[in-house]
């Protein structure tokens, strides 16, 4: 095969919130891009996010950054870096701000600023009573910023290649990276993208699990292909457990739900809410709340007559307030649970929504890994936004509304590096090795040639179910190290998947088999780092690690208050020390404390 | 309880080996947890993965999986099976060029939508904080800004499969008026001479098929209509 090859200064590897964020940056700098991505951007993932985007603007309640700072912090469990966190905090009202000098069409208040609701963990005065702090356009926020970052990119004239799937990250000897390897959907045309830096946007892997919220194209490829380059993947055993997936379908209800006032249900109707978060409540942080849920459906509490779910109910607001703030919420309980949510309560269970993991980074958006002695040294040439990286802003546990916050900061953030480092002569174009594109092409050449191969459908129905079962919600330890034996059999499996289409044009046999190789790393990384954890924290909660006196919450900060590095060769694991320092020597650093709401 | 089964009769062409399209027939053995199109399809591609169709969110909001079902346009994973009558048949999008089975060429679409300069124009200065909109104003923008792109209606309208060069159609119409009705847009005259021509809005003739596919209950005809009565106030 032909490997055509194209050069520029930066390539982005995905347009969804994050890489679209990044493009803008770099296009108005004037610096030839590419944007690869393997939907059409709006199509991405970002358009499904429902309920706002965190900032302290303060539009109908007092609020501030430090305040903001604190509750992301204590949301993380004290896993989350603490100078990434102030950076993302303090830019939080400029990113917004931009987005509704875009054009963005936020819903407003009575004086015309930008609506805001509460949301779960946002707090007032470190921890005291719930802020509105979540900037929303009715339920459909990730939607309005999606297609209004896009449309902004248009009048940007950036470069994009649509329905192109990223297939492998090119380094040289030095470890540097020099582009991707790309295939083009339409022909099976695989071409080299040889650039001076390198963007990675390409969103989370929620689909490794089986109930996931998660989009079908939520499969990891950026974590995938820095695995198999040997960038390490960081706090993979940190996933989140969304509250209010609709049950039996997963598709998302948004915490704003539970910020404009829905109350989640158990049996008999009790508010059980009360008993696990005195003070939040229903808007307690997201592991709070789903662990609650869990804990009422195994104690014989849930709903339905398999009792197996619980109820959110917003049947007390009034429909007018329905149909202004949440039309989203009631089309999608129609269509998924069959239910008017003005009329009863929506069956819902916690569902694998977002990886606070993923490719560890700098606040600056550039990659780092341990090298000589420092372990956060930066990959040259290398950057990573939104979900797909770990600023670690999230921790161990991430706050509704942080998600399309960090995506808009860090996109920002890893677009203006890449165009200080491109000016400054930092980077250059480096010569690609010969074997640049060996791996993707022997990679499509197995499948092409693979006879009686496994079933992708199948291998990834193993994949989610041994995840699921495995590593959800509450953790124990035999289960988890069968896990780690399972799902090392299956990624096994993986390597000897086969297709019978060899069709070159639009072949989504083909794409979903690629897209399994890099389901499958981000699975083990997973279930190694989650069986290698001994403590809870955050959304991280073994059965053996129990709150006690001398672990609140079951957390262990002198022997695990280090962020996880997993490398997949030979599903070795390394640490490195959480950031416990902030960014500016005026701010106080976020003690450590135990996590209630 | 008996297994539920489905007839669908499915367009198939791939250009890589197939001179010219087909229909195909499948029967096809149902779980109990398929209960839209989109789940159909995809257990349909477990058995022939040769099947191609676009998806993504499968909750309605991305706009990939917009196909011809039993003749009109629908989005497969906003589409229940049950009450559908059988076989099933399922076509690409019309009007547009197919790649492949259901796959379509959506370039021209996307074209039409990028020729109405769909993002807000606004060269004051921006203040330091945000711009301010009455909430009046910003419900104008209700029933426009949350077009998915999935090209149902464009795809079901008689003028744009005539010209789809040259009539702008229903989904970047629509797109043009949220832009139009945007307190924060300054570039009115400027919108609206670009929509003057015989083509680009005035092969408007209220048909209607896209109000009646829209799968995010969308009304382009109403918002056509609005711009063609700002034509008329100009011009007096």
């Amino acid at each position: 095969m032909t490997v055509a090859k194209r050069t520029f200064d930066a390539v982005i590897v995905g347009a969804g919130g994050a890489g679209l964020r990044a493009a803008l940056q770099l296009s108005e700098a004037g610096l030839k891009t590419a944007v690869l991505t393997k939907v059409f951007p709006t199509r991405s993932h970002t358009v499904a996010a429902q309920g706002g985007v965190a900032a302290s603007l303060g539009n109908s309640t007092e609020d501030n950054w430090h305040w903001h700072m604190y509750d992301t912090v204590k949301g993380s469990d004290w896993l989350g870096d603490q100078d990434a966190i102030e950076f993302m905090c303090r830019k939080a009202n400029e990113v917004v701000v931009e987005l509704e000098h875009y054009g963005m069409p936020f819903d407003r208040t009575d004086n015309g600023k930008i609506y805001q609701r509460p949301f779960g963990g946002h707090s007032q005065n470190y921890g005291q009573s719930p802020v509105s702090r979540s900037c929303a356009a009715a339920d459909r926020t990730g939607h309005a910023m999606l297609h209004a970052l896009y449309q902004r990119n248009v009048r940007a004239n950036t470069q994009f290649f649509v329905e192109w799937m990223a297939l492998d990250l090119i380094r040289n000897a030095d470890g540097d990276v020099l582009g991707v390897t790309a295939l083009e959907m339409e022909t099976g045309e695989v071409s080299i993208f040889h650039a001076k830096a390198t963007i990675f946007a390409t969103g989370g892997a929620g689909r490794i699990f089986h109930s996931s919220t998660n989009a079908f194209i939520n499969t990891g490829d950026g974590l995938g292909m820095a695995a198999r380059a040997g960038v390490p993947l960081e706090d993979m055993e940190f996933w989140q457990f969304h509250p209010t997936g609709v049950f039996g379908a997963g598709v998302l209800i948004t915490e704003g739900v539970r910020g404009e006032g829905g109350i989640l249900r158990n049996a008999s109707g009790e508010r059980f809410m009360e008993r696990y978060a005195p003070n939040l409540k229903d808007l307690a942080s997201r592991d709070v709340v789903s662990r609650s849920m869990v804990t009422e459906i195994n104690e014989g509490r849930g709903c339905g007559p398999d009792k197996d779910h619980v109820l959110l109910d917003i049947t007390h607001l009034s429909p007018e307030t329905i149909m202004k703030r949440l039309p989203g919420i009631r089309e999608i309980s129609i269509q998924f649970a069959g239910v008017d949510p003005i009329k009863a309560p929506i069956p819902v269970v916690p569902t694998a929504h977002y990886q606070m993991g993923g490719i560890p980074t700098n606040y600056k958006g550039q990659v780092v890994a341990p090298k000589g002695g420092n372990p956060n040294a930066p990959v040259i040439g290398f950057y990573a936004a939104g979900e797909c990286a770990c600023a670690s802003v999230h921790g161990a546990n991430r706050l509704g509304t942080n998600s399309l916050l960090d995506l808009l900061v860090f996109g920002k953030s890893a677009g203006e590096s890449v165009v200080a480092d491109l000016t400054s002569g930092n980077l250059s174009l480096k010569p690609l090795p010969d074997d640049a594109a060996d791996m993707s092409l022997a990679r499509l050449a197995r499948l092409e040639g693979q006879t009686n191969g496994e079933s992708v459908f199948d291998v990834g129905l193993e994949m989610r179910r041994t995840m699921q079962k495995h590593a959800g919600v509450f953790r124990f330890d035999n289960l988890l190290k069968e896990g780690v034996t399972q799902i090392l059999a299956v990624a096994e499996r993986a390597k000897r998947t086969g297709i019978k289409d060899k069709s070159k044009v639009w072949n989504t046999a083909r794409t979903e088999a690629l897209e399994l190789d890099n389901l499958i790393e981000v699975a083990k990384a997973t279930m190694v780092s989650a069986e290698a954890r001994k403590e809870s924290r955050g959304a991280h909660v073994r059965d053996d690690a129990p709150d006690t006196s001398e672990f609140p919450n079951g957390r262990n900060d002198n022997e695990w208050l280090k962020h996880t590095l997993w490398y997949s060769e030979g599903n070795r694991l390394e640490y490195k020390p959480v950031t416990m320092k902030p960014l500016s020597h005026d701010v106080e650093p976020i003690a450590l404390a135990k996590r209630t709401y | 309880m008996s297994k539920r089964t489905i007839q669908l009769k499915m367009y198939r062409y791939d250009p890589d080996k197939d001179d010219k399209p087909y229909m195909q027939d499948y029967t096809l053995e149902l779980e109990p947890s398929d209960k839209k199109l989109l789940d159909v399809l995809v257990r349909l591609k477990s058995q022939d993965d040769s099947l191609s169709f676009r998806r993504s969110c499968r909750e309605g909001v991305c706009g990939s999986d917009a196909m011809n079902v039993n003749g009109k346009n629908r989005l497969a994973c906003l589409t229940d099976i049950d009450g559908l009558p059988q076989p099933i048949v399922l076509r690409p999008l019309p009007g547009l060029p197919v790649i492949r089975d259901l796959i379509v060429d959506m370039t021209q679409f996307f074209k039409q939508y990028h020729s109405i300069k769909p993002y807000l124009i606004n060269e004051t200065p921006a203040p330091e904080r945000e711009r301010l909109q009455s909430p009046e104003d910003r419900e104008e923008l209700n029933g426009l800004y949350e077009c998915i792109l999935c090209a149902c209606c464009s795809t079901s309208c008689p003028s744009f499969w005539w010209n789809p060069d040259k009539f702008v159609g229903p989904a970047g119409l629509l797109a043009a008026y949220r832009f139009l009705a945007d307190t924060r847009d300054e570039a009115t005259s400027e919108r609206l001479d670009n929509l003057e021509d015989p083509y680009r809005l005035f092969r408007c003739h209220s048909i209607m098929n896209c109000v009646d596919v829209c799968p995010k209950s969308l009304n382009p005809t109403r918002a056509i209509g609005k711009i063609k009565d700002m034509m008329v106030s100009r011009a007096v």
